[in-house]
């Protein structure tokens, strides 16, 4: 009889501890969405949308005050009926272009967008040098060169006959 | 009849070739001075996208006064300091000296955003630490925080009698940070001077 009564009281901590958890691991908030496309569309924006307080993570990721006040103000917006584009804008407008993880093509993002074009080039022009070299050695002889080498030749058969 | 092996100045392929084996190295080299720059860079620090644009609208209690409601009109009249604070937040605790000393020896206007926070510990930490706010908005959910573009605490920007932002600092605020912002606080100043 006491047995089994400890058995039962094992089995709740346990069933408490797995609950626990796993709440652990849930989403930290939920959210209410009037359409289920509204929820797809609050996916899509949380993950291209980078959180500006810890920089390798989107908003859905992260667990720091901004990106839940922001995944909020997304909910917000997508209440009030505003576009995905609408919501970037409000973003980008406050958090610049840092916010996006798909930073638009423009002056300040040339570099960005730009460097590995320019790193690839420089690699295929090294590739290129590489590839050239026989060829370029073997033009690198002008005339005068040639008749040097077709003298050194001659002398050096004319000492070997000498020696002969 | 031995031949002098004869020295000849580099031709135009030589050169190339040897231009061509310090190349990799000069890349390395723009690359390294490249990367040194950026050593110490604070990736935290990012250009505010609303400098040269007005203080956002909000309407907020204040933190001492609950029943007072302030507004982005509150702040103007002369240039400001928008000092954005949490008592859960270190860095605010080790800046706040400073605050109060350029409050009260330089006269420098500095309001506050008490951002995420609670009212009770925040008055306890003013009473304790001493106020250099003209007054504080209360911000506990972080919504004029938004507006402001506010990522964390502390953060403090600096506007102008128009309610400008003119600049803003992420981080702390101290003997290092603030001159170049004390500079553009004092040029602010004298143009409100002359103007009236």
């Amino acid at each position: 009889m006491r047995n089994s009564m400890c058995f039962g009281l094992v089995k709740a901590l346990m069933l408490m501890l797995l609950l626990a958890s796993s709440m652990s691991f849930a989403s930290i908030e939920t959210y209410q969405f009037a359409q289920p496309e509204m929820a797809q569309r609050f996916n899509d924006l949380t993950t291209v949308l980078r959180c500006p307080k810890c920089q390798n993570q989107n908003l859905a990721d992260s667990d720091s005050i901004i990106a839940k006040d922001l995944r909020a103000q997304v909910h917000n917006l997508l209440g009030q009926g505003q576009t995905n584009d609408q919501i970037t804008d409000f973003m980008v407008q406050r958090y610049g272009d840092f916010i996006l993880y798909d930073p638009p093509f423009k002056r300040s993002t040339l570099v960005m967008w730009l460097a590995p074009i320019g790193l690839l080039l420089i690699g295929l022009s090294v590739l290129w040098f590489l590839g050239r070299k026989p060829a370029a050695q073997a033009a690198m002889l002008t005339p005068d060169e040639q008749q040097q080498v077709n003298n050194l030749l001659d002398s050096d058969q004319q000492l070997d006959i000498h020696h002969d | 009849m031995a031949h002098q092996p004869q020295s000849t100045p580099p031709t135009g392929p030589a050169t190339r070739q040897r231009l061509l084996l310090v190349l990799p190295m000069l890349l390395a080299f723009a690359l390294g001075l490249f990367l040194y720059h950026g050593i110490g860079k604070d990736p935290n620090a990012m250009q505010s996208s609303l400098i040269g644009s007005q203080v956002p609208q909000f309407a907020g209690e204040t933190l001492l006064a609950p029943i007072t409601t302030v507004t982005q009109a509150n702040l103007l009249g002369q240039p400001a300091l928008v000092n954005v604070w949490a008592t859960w937040c270190p860095t605010c605790r080790a800046e706040h000296e400073f605050l109060n000393q350029i409050a009260s020896q330089e006269g420098v206007r500095i309001f506050g955003v008490n951002y995420h926070d609670q009212r009770a510990s925040a008055q306890q930490w003013l009473l304790e630490l001493g106020n250099p706010y003209v007054f504080s908005v209360f911000d506990p959910k972080g919504v004029v925080g938004i507006e402001l573009g506010v990522v964390g605490a502390p953060e403090t920007y600096l506007i102008d009698a128009q309610g400008k932002i003119i600049d803003k600092l992420t981080g702390e605020l101290n003997e290092r940070t603030w001159p170049p912002l004390r500079d553009q606080y004092l040029a602010l100043q004298a143009g409100v001077d002359n103007a009236q």
